[in-house]
């Protein structure tokens, strides 16, 4: 049974215009995350898919210090966890949003 | 009036006991027993003639190797003759060595680890067929042996024999010295299974004096690469936690001289040694002496001169040609090929290594860990050994002073120096179990099992480092039991444990240097990835080996 998570964090800067891009894959104790630009909101939405169950308040906090990190706007986030921890899941995050803001046109 | 006159002591009655149980067992065997050579399939008249009701007899279940052909006999012996057994014995690997208390041939119960059969040793336990003594770490049981768990009977393996029955025991001598030195200088029985009889020995390990019979057993005796970890199952996680270990530990202290308790964890770091470490010029500075199995994650960092001397436990399955190929890092004989020898290893790493660090399963908030949980007793093996400080040591060298001026800044005691004790644990395991909790599992498996002590493997007083992938916390900066707490909370990530901390309390420890993150080392987490691994699979460390390192069958998948 999955569970279905959202978070929204307001007060980051708007992302430069950039590509959709995936990192991650779906294998147990892994995660796929899709990062893609909506440049209608100046939210940071996210919404999780996740193979493990009960875990809402290690996601919430998780996904708090993911903003304060880099603290981006305009950006909507949808993961499809197979059970991975915490460590890999801000290890993707930080990997997704580098991906990210590279692919960005200077 | 006379007084009554006690009888005269006997002083040799063990003498007394072993000249009639040899002859008993020459009477019983007939020619099936020539000189110390007895026929296989003799062998449990053997054991019913040489073992009496109520001995205390150590089979030689050692962490590798098992005298398995003797073990299966022993569970055959008629138990009208052979009961109420008090078995010492260092490791329960096999399904035998817990048939014998099932079978009540046996009662009674010393030992030190028994992972493989955790959960059936519990059960027996619970129902009351096997009373258990105490559990040891190695070199306490092995103590044991010459004070007051002294064998009658010891059931050991050896790779070979020759006709008087000295011994040749290779690379796997592992516990063997100790037990039969132990037993045969008490008038004990000495019976050895071996894999051959041959003429002459590559050398003697373990000369005829000591031993009372051999017998050839129909197949090998079992050994067991449990030493092996494939690369291609180490995590970026790992990775990342194994360049904090270096760049934090490692190389801050000095560590020249160290043993790694197994896991992936530390087969990180040790793959990580010829290309991290050496990019930071580590190399001559850390890491050349060590008390170690010969892992074959370890073959990179020896080929790229890390490595000087490595004196080991036991063996590894596949690695006997490479030791032999490499005669200045391991300790082999004038026959080319390895000894170990757990007692000495033991040995050398609790008073002549400046380290340890290993990966446990739970930690509590003052730093004490454990591998127990409910319905399994797994024991401990060599970890509160190598995982404790030395406090009868007095050598010094540049890590333990270090430490020692950490841990003792102005307490006024008088200055000493300390072990490095590292616990390497990522804040979450498998199925996402914190490896941080408030309450070890060990205080209810204590209770349930009528123990005495609560069965910690590592004391939190002796943990000086516990590194995550969230940073290290150095507990020698700790000034007290607060600080502690909020230092392993520090570094517990989103466990409960990690997120009730004092958010303003952890910032100040941070800024001390008590905990360290990655950023604070100067690590950039972005360069943590598998391409940093000496070997990222098996193949690679036989290609690093060139060509010497065989690994067992299931290791193969090429």
């Amino acid at each position: 049974m999955m569970e279905r998570l959202q978070f929204r964090f307001d007060g980051g800067h708007r992302a430069a215009v950039s590509n959709a891009c995936i990192v991650g894959v779906v294998a147990s104790g892994n995660l796929e995350i899709l990062i893609e630009p909506a440049p209608q909101t100046d939210a940071c939405a996210i919404e999780i898919s996740t193979a493990a169950n009960g875990f809402g308040d290690v996601w919430q906090a998780v996904m708090a210090d993911f903003f304060e990190r880099h603290r981006l706007g305009g950006i909507r986030i949808s993961i499809n966890d197979a059970g991975a921890t915490p460590a890999i899941v801000s290890l993707r995050l930080d990997q997704a949003i580098e991906a990210f803001t590279r692919s960005a046109p200077t | 009036m006379n007084a009554r006159t006690a009888p005269p002591r006997i002083w040799n009655k063990r003498a007394q006991r072993r000249a009639s149980r040899l002859e008993r067992a020459a009477t019983r065997l007939g020619t099936r027993l020539t000189g110390k050579l007895v026929d296989a399939d003799a062998i449990v008249a053997l054991l019913e003639e040489a073992i009496e009701a109520g001995d205390r007899v150590c089979i030689e279940g050692n962490n590798q190797k098992q005298a398995d052909f003797l073990a299966r006999a022993l569970i055959d012996v008629d138990r009208a003759r052979v009961h109420d057994l008090h078995i010492v014995q260092s490791v329960l690997a096999l399904p035998e060595h817990l048939d014998v208390f099932e079978r009540g041939i046996a009662s009674r119960l010393d030992f030190s680890f028994s992972g493989p059969q955790a959960a059936r040793l519990a059960k027996l336990a619970g129902n009351g067929q096997i009373a258990i003594g105490a559990i040891h770490t190695y070199l306490e049981l092995f103590g044991r042996y010459f004070i007051d768990l002294t064998p009658d009977v010891a059931l050991v393996a050896a790779q070979a024999a020759d006709r008087d029955g000295n011994l040749y025991t290779g690379p796997n001598t592992e516990d063997t010295p100790v037990i039969a030195e132990a037993t045969a200088f008490k008038s004990g029985l000495v019976i050895a299974q071996v894999n051959e009889l041959v003429d002459v020995l590559p050398r003697i390990d373990i000369p005829s004096d000591w031993v009372d019979f051999v017998v050839q057993s129909p197949t090998p005796h079992n050994i067991e690469p449990l030493f092996t970890r494939d690369p291609a199952m180490i995590s970026e996680i790992q990775v990342l936690m194994a360049m904090m270990a270096i760049k934090g530990i490692y190389a801050e202290y000095g560590v020249n001289r160290l043993n790694h308790g197994i896991g992936f964890d530390t087969a990180a770091i040790e793959l990580l040694l010829p290309t991290y470490a050496e990019a930071l010029g580590l190399r001559g500075k850390i890491c050349r002496y060590w008390a170690l199995n010969p892992h074959p994650t370890l073959i990179p960092a020896i080929e790229g001169g890390f490595v000087e001397s490595v004196h080991s436990f036991g063996s590894e399955l596949g690695m006997e040609d490479y030791i032999r190929a490499r005669p200045d890092i391991f300790f082999t004989g004038p026959d080319g090929s390895m000894r170990s020898n757990r007692a000495f290893c033991q040995m050398a790493g609790h008073y002549a290594c400046d380290m340890f660090i290993g990966s446990t399963l739970q930690i509590d908030l003052g730093g004490n860990s454990s591998t127990a949980t409910l319905g399994r007793i797994a024991g401990f093996g060599g970890a509160p050994n190598m995982g404790s400080d030395a406090r009868g040591r007095r050598h010094a060298t540049q890590a333990w002073l270090t430490a020692g001026t950490e841990a003792h800044r102005g307490n006024g005691a008088a200055p000493r120096g300390r072990k490095l004790v590292v616990q390497m644990v990522e804040t979450f395991r498998e199925h996402m179990e914190p490896a941080f909790v408030e309450r070890l599992d060990a205080w209810d498996l204590a209770e349930s099992a009528r123990m005495a002590l609560p069965p910690i493997m590592i004391y939190g007083d002796d943990v000086t480092h516990i590194l995550t992938e969230e940073g290290i916390a150095n507990l020698l900066l700790c000034r007290d039991a607060a600080e502690r707490e909020q230092a392993i909370r520090g570094v517990a990530g989103y466990t409960a444990v990690g997120l009730k901390r004092d958010r303003g309390a952890v910032a100040k420890l941070r800024e001390r240097g008590v905990i360290r993150r990655a950023e604070d080392l100067g690590i950039d987490k972005r360069e943590a990835t598998r391409d940093l691994l000496a070997a990222r699979s098996i193949k690679d460390l036989v290609r690093a080996s060139g060509g010497l390192y065989q690994p067992p069958k299931r290791f193969r998948n090429w």
